[in-house]
Parts: C-alpha cells; structure tokens; sequence
C-alpha cells in the first residue's frame, strides 16, 4: 500500500508519526503517496488519526517523526499560511464579521492582489457553487448547504493546487449532503485539484473518492479505489467497518491455491477465498457480503458447500428485501435480495439453504 | 364571517378561536395567568428598584433645579422683590423693607433664618454672617409698630443699603432656578443672566475634563493590559484556565479600601516601588518618584481596582470564538499578524466594547481611590459631589453636578451605539 519512492507523487507521507502526549503513538508509520489530480479520502472510527494526519498536512500539528513532502519538497518546517494549501472546515469557520465576499475575497488580499483582479476572482468562484447573488450577505443569512458552498469556494479561489477537506459536509442532512457529495467531486475533477478528504461517513467515502484510505488504530488498514475496498477488504477491519458485512468464525482445515475449506465452530464447512490465512489449523474471521449470499436453490452451485440458516425477521425496505437469519449460531446474518418480479419472499421461521461463490467469501484474520 | 367558526385565514378579519372570539383575545386570555405569575415574581425587586433607585435618583434630579427656600422664607419680600428694577442701580423703597421685616420675624421665631442664610451664602460670601448677625437685632422689631424700616435695617449692617445684597437676593428668588447647573458649569446666575464665575473659583469644568480623561487612560490602559490576560484564560485548558480565573476575581475578595490602602504602601515616595527601583539604581534617592497623591497614583490603582471588569467581558467573548478561524484565515496564506488583526481582533471587539463601557462608567464615578490616592490633583468630581454633599451641605450643587455627570454617561453611551451598536455588546 506504500508507494514510496514514486517520482510521480504530489503529496507524500514518509514515516510519519505523531503523538501527542509523548505516550501514545496517534499516528504510527504512516506512508501515503498522492499523484496530481488524486481525490483521496482518509476514512476511519473517530480516533484512528486521521484528522490529525490532514492537520499535519495542513500544517497545524507537526510530525513528531518522518517527512512530509509537497510537490517533493519538504514542508515540515514551513508554516500553515506558506503552504498555500485550501482548507475546508468541519463547520465552515466562515468569518461571521465579513460578507460572503470579504471572505472570499480575503485570502486574495493577503495574496496582495489588485482590487479588480480580486472582484473578478471572487464573482468567479461564487459563480462556481452557484452563489454568485449572494456576496453581500453574511454567513449567518446563509443556510447550511449554502455556508458549505462558501466554505468550499473560498478554499478554491486562490487556486490552490490541493485542497484538504475536515468532514466537510457533517452538519447537513442527507439529501443535502448528497447532493454536496456529487458537486465537490464534480468541482475538483473539473478543476483537477488534488482533493484529501476526511470523513466517517463510509457511503461518502464510497461515492467521491478515486482512492479510500481506511484508517484505524493509527495505521492505514487498507488503501484502495472504492470497488476494489468494498468487494475485496484486505483484513477484518476493513471488511466490518465498509458496507454491510456477515462474518463467520472458524478454523482453516484445507487451502489449495485460490480456494480453502473453513471449519466453523458449530461443524459446519464452507468454501472460502483465503486472504490473510497462510496455514491449517489458523483461526480465521469469514466475511461474505449479504448481496452475494444465495437463497435461490436453483441458483445453487451443487458442488461447493452450503449452510443451513433459519429465517428470524423479514424487513420490506422498498427496493430491496432484508432477511435477518440465523447461520451457524449467528443469529445477525444478514441476507439481501432485489425486489424483483421473481424474488422470493422469505417467511420468519422458515428453513432454508444458503450459499455462495467461494471467491465472494473471504477468510481474513482472526 | 359571523357564522364561521373555524379559524379562516383567507377571508378578511381577525382570526377566530373555536369558539368565535378573536384569536389574539382568547391568546391574551389564556396568557393572562402565566403573566400574572411573571409579575408577582419580579413585584418585590421592582418595588425595591422602584424605592431604592429610581425615585432618590428623580428626587436628586428635581433637587438640582429646586429653590423655593427664598419664596417660602420671604412670602411677602419676593412679592415686593418683583416690582424691584435692579437694574435702576436704585436701593428699593421702604415698602420692600417693611415686607423684609415682616418675614423675617416670622423666620427667625422658626430658626429658618439661618438657612436661609447659608442658602445666600452659596452665592456670596457674607450672607450667611449677614442674616445670623441681623437676625439677633430684627428679632427685636415689630413689623406693625416700629416702621419705617429701610433706616433702621442699614443700622443694622450696611450691607442692607448695599444694591448687590437686595440683587443678589432676587436673582435667586425664583423657585426653580438653573443657578445650580451655571454654579456646576463655572458660571453663575446675576441680575444680568448667566455670566462667568470669577476666575479663582473656577474649578469644576477643570474636574469634569480630568474625570473625562483619567476615566479614558484607564479605560485604555485596563484594555492594553486586560486583553492578553483574557485571550489566555479563553485559550488555556479548563483546568489552567479556572486557576487564572481565581487569580483574576480574587481582587473582588477583598475589601476595596484595603487595596487602595495598599497601593499608598507599595507607592508613596518610601515606598516597595521606589526602594526598588533605587536599589537598582534605576532611580537614585535623591530624586525618588511621586507616584502617589497626584494623577499618576489614580490611574494606576483604579487601573488594577477595575481590571477583573475589563477581564471577564472580554473573556466571555473570546472564549466564543472558536479557534478554526484563526486556523482557517492561516490556511488562506494569513499570517499570525494579519489573522489575529483581521479575524480574530474584529470578533472580540464586542467584549473591548462591552468592558470598555463598564469601566468607564465605573471610574467616572468613581470615588474613593482618587480620594486616597489622588491628593489634591488626582480627584475625580465626584470627589467634588461628595464634599458638596457631606462638607458644604450644598446639596443643589451636588445634584446638578449629579446630573450632569449621569448626562455625560448617557450621552458617551449613545455615542457608543452609535458607532459600535449597543446589541453588539456581549457580557457574558
């Protein structure tokens, strides 16, 4: 996942760690490399470092150890407003004394540029998130959506090369933040500027980013484009923590190449995709995904292992049907179906037979 | 309308509770307990605002203006005193005497005479001497058998048979009079109208320009040395910031007159300071500092006296400010400077303002620091107001001198809307 020593790179974490009361490592060997253009978002339970990763970037914490390189060369010891790096707020921190255009107008003052230079730029800029009536109000007249679309254009209208982004949108409701999920991914690719996003928000994550690193316990988990994450987590943190998941425990009892047999604690086998299991005899956490678990006996393979499950709730969400069973003594498997014209509608209480591909089910650590 | 019982909004007219009445009366009604209450909770402190604070303050302003000891001592002698001309140059004629007499003999057998006297005396020497001395022979007159009276009483003391006595007299007959506010002003009320005190008693427009700007150099100073004190307590950890909060309202646990009384310690010429600066040989004896008794001991220990009022606005604000600004106004290519000047200064002027007008109010008033330390250069005028009150009795001078300075406050406070608007004003 490291990519050190990429020439291409824009943004570089080298050996970074951080720790605040000289106890406790925040951020432990961190190596992330950005190329130009990139939108990466750090995703990750509040706590694993990620923030404090884009506030070193930023330049509001310092590392305690490694390097961190801008367009390769050093910024460690150049301060925040050198950087000349965009920033957007958890909570905006539009300046509540100016108008909409003073505030974007003030990072082009303290660039000294000219008055007409400046009116030009900011007309722009608002014109960009479609606020262009809306200069001579102040923050507090705004809504939230629309304060976010100031916060967004004054961290654009200086142009900065890469802009970093503190869960931007986690004061608005959902349709909201839907919608301002699609438009700041549409601005930075039009605009092709390096985007670090930070969010908690796994859906987010999904949907805007290029690459999703997946932090945790001060250490990137995982590092990968969101299908890539999403289909193939690479250990259980990662697994549980992106979308829905169903997890098996076991033991390994056979590998052979690219398939293994899993031995769960009530008996039962399964057929699974070894991932972080090396040997016989491991314990191992199994994750399928509830779309990819079959109920359809037809659809059935007949040669690859199946499971007994009991059906413990049904739950109509419109699109899709929801089953809550019971597998293996895990009463929380969950199991999704399309609402299709031919989808079976599972009742509570009845026996069924489930099952999967085995390149669906992956065995990952314990 | 008259058969709708629903609320309608979209016809014309009030609109109807369930049962017909208008809205706004059955609202009014249902309140009308909830407001009851309200009032019977705050009835006892409004009553004691009403007694305590609202009528001695009606009751100083109508004193300064007050004046019906003349009319109510002489009845007869300002009746007499109307048809006077002062302006003839003319003693007036025995009729006036004869009034004067009169009331005098009624005056005296209630001892109002004197009074009356230290009354004339405000405004000329002498009177006082004149009426008590005066008194003793007039006593034994008989306003019906013993006229004419007009030689008799220039007998008495000459001064009767002086012009200016008679003049001085009408001039300050009238029942209201502004004789105390031209007095506050270092004017005087004369036969000719309002004319300029002479020039060696003029003294108060001199204590109302110190009060003024001694108030604004304290002020000004408590916000030099307030606001890095306050940006501290707002910036520091809570625990931190509790410990400096203690230290700054420890003052407030101790009486006022003994850290007055200490600062007279620590700044009298054999005092902390200059022994100190001395034994370092930055101030040689011979020429220690006179920090006390003059302006310089005012400034400095109201300065400290009024810190915690500057310190606890301005804290309240800044403690409101939420550090992403200044980090946001850095991200955009700030420095410290311009994002302190630009951002974080601008947002915590509310509190400047609000501690400002605190402590200006408060020293303009102020009036036992400069009593202590101020000698005779340092007081204030409400040192003034103060003697008025409990050393020359002259409790008309005080109230218009009183008023003035509540005018003065008023007015700095309209200003101060003005130009910064009062609802930005935050103390807490």
């Amino acid at each position: 996942m490291a990519e050190t020593g990429n020439h291409d790179a824009f943004v570089e974490f080298k050996r970074v760690q951080k720790s605040y009361d000289g106890e406790i490592l925040v951020v432990k060997d961190l190596n992330l490399s950005l190329p130009r253009g990139e939108f990466l978002t750090m995703l990750g339970p509040s706590g694993s470092g990620k923030t404090t990763c884009l506030m070193m970037l930023a330049g509001f914490e310092t590392a305690t150890h490694g390097e961190i390189l801008l367009g390769g060369t050093s910024i460690n010891n150049i301060p925040p407003h050198k950087r000349g790096i965009g920033m957007v707020f958890q909570n905006y921190a539009l300046f509540p004394h100016m108008t909409v255009a003073e505030n974007l107008s003030f990072p082009l003052e303290v660039r000294k540029l000219g008055k007409s230079e400046r009116e030009a730029k900011v007309k722009r800029a608002l014109d960009m998130v479609q606020m262009g009536e809306f200069g001579g109000r102040r923050p507090a007249q705004l809504s939230g959506g629309q304060q976010q679309r100031i916060a967004l254009a004054r961290a654009l209208v200086f142009e900065p090369e890469l802009v970093l982004m503190d869960e931007p949108l986690g004061a608005l409701d959902k349709q909201l933040r839907e919608h301002m999920q699609f438009e700041i991914t549409r601005l930075a690719h039009e605009l092709g500027i390096t985007t670090v996003y930070v969010t908690h928000d796994q859906t987010e994550a999904l949907t805007m980013s290029d690459r999703v690193a997946v932090f945790d316990d001060g250490r990137i988990q995982q590092l990968a484009p969101p299908d890539q994450l999403y289909e193939e987590p690479e250990n259980s943190f990662v697994a549980q923590f992106i979308g829905e998941n169903n997890t098996l425990e076991g033991v390994v009892t056979s590998i052979s190449g690219d398939t293994c047999v899993i031995k769960l604690d009530n008996g039962d086998e399964i057929d699974a995709k070894p991932i972080n299991v090396s040997k016989v005899g491991e314990r191992t956490k199994v994750s399928i995904r509830p779309e990819r678990v079959e109920f359809n006996k037809d659809r059935l393979n007949p040669k690859a292992h199946t499971l007994k499950a009991k059906v413990i709730e049904f739950i109509y969400m419109g699109d899709i049907f929801r089953f809550r069973l019971s597998v293996a003594g895990n009463d929380d498997f969950v199991v999704k179906t399309r609402n299709a014209p031919d989808a079976i509608k599972l009742q509570a209480g009845q026996d069924i037979e489930i099952g999967w591909l085995p390149q669906d089910c992956r065995a990952l650590d314990a | 309308m008259s058969d709708a019982t629903q609320p309608d909004t979209a016809k014309a007219g009030p609109v109807l509770a369930a049962d017909g009445t208008p809205l706004k009366r059955s609202l009014a009604r249902s309140l009308r307990v909830q407001k009851m209450r309200a009032m019977a909770l705050i009835a006892p402190l409004l009553i004691f605002v009403l007694v305590s604070f609202i009528i001695p303050i009606g009751s100083m302003l109508f004193r300064s203006v007050e004046n019906g000891m003349v009319e109510q001592t002489l009845p007869l002698t300002v009746v007499e005193l109307q048809a006077w001309d002062a302006s003839t140059g003319e003693l007036p004629d025995e009729p006036l005497y004869a009034a004067f007499v009169a009331d005098m003999v009624i005056a005296i057998d209630a001892k109002r005479h004197t009074r009356l006297g230290t009354r004339m005396n405000y405004e000329k020497t002498g009177m006082s001497s004149l009426f008590r001395k005066s008194g003793r022979q007039i006593k034994k007159l008989d306003p019906a058998t013993d006229g004419p009276f007009k030689d008799q009483l220039i007998e008495i003391d000459k001064k009767w048979g002086e012009h200016e006595t008679w003049s001085v007299i009408k001039t300050h007959s009238v029942a209201i009079t502004n004789g105390y506010f031209l007095n506050a002003i270092d004017m005087q009320r004369t036969p000719d109208g309002a004319q300029a005190q002479p020039e060696d008693k003029r003294i108060l427009i001199t204590l109302f320009k110190r009060t003024l700007i001694m108030s604004m150099i304290i002020t000004c100073s408590c916000i030099a040395l307030a606001y890095p004190a306050a940006w501290l307590l707002a910036n520091l950890p809570a625990r931190s910031a509790n410990m400096l909060m203690i230290l700054v309202l420890l003052p407030f646990w101790t009486s006022l007159l003994v850290r007055t009384s200490a600062w007279k310690v620590m700044l009298q010429q054999q005092g902390v300071i200059n022994d100190v600066l001395v034994w370092l040989g930055m101030v040689s004896d011979a020429s220690r500092l006179v920090l006390i008794n003059n302006q310089t001991g005012t400034i400095i220990a109201m300065t400290h006296i009024l810190l915690p009022f500057m310190i606890l606005p301005m804290y309240s604000v800044m403690r409101t400010i939420q550090p992403t600004y200044l980090r946001a106004a850095k991200s955009m290519g700030a420095t410290n400077w311009t994002a302190f000047w630009r951002v974080y200064f601008p947002l915590s002027v509310p509190g400047i303002g609000a501690g400002s007008i605190l402590v200006f109010i408060l020293s303009i008033g102020y009036y036992i620091t400069p009593e202590i330390v101020g000698g005779t250069k340092g007081v204030f005028i409400s040192n003034r107001i103060a003697y008025h009150i409990s050393s020359s009795l002259n409790w008309g001078l005080a109230a218009a001198l009183g008023t003035i300075l509540l005018a003065v406050v008023l007015i700095l406070y309209w200003a101060y809307d003005k130009i910064v608007g009062i609802d930005n004003v935050k103390l807490g």
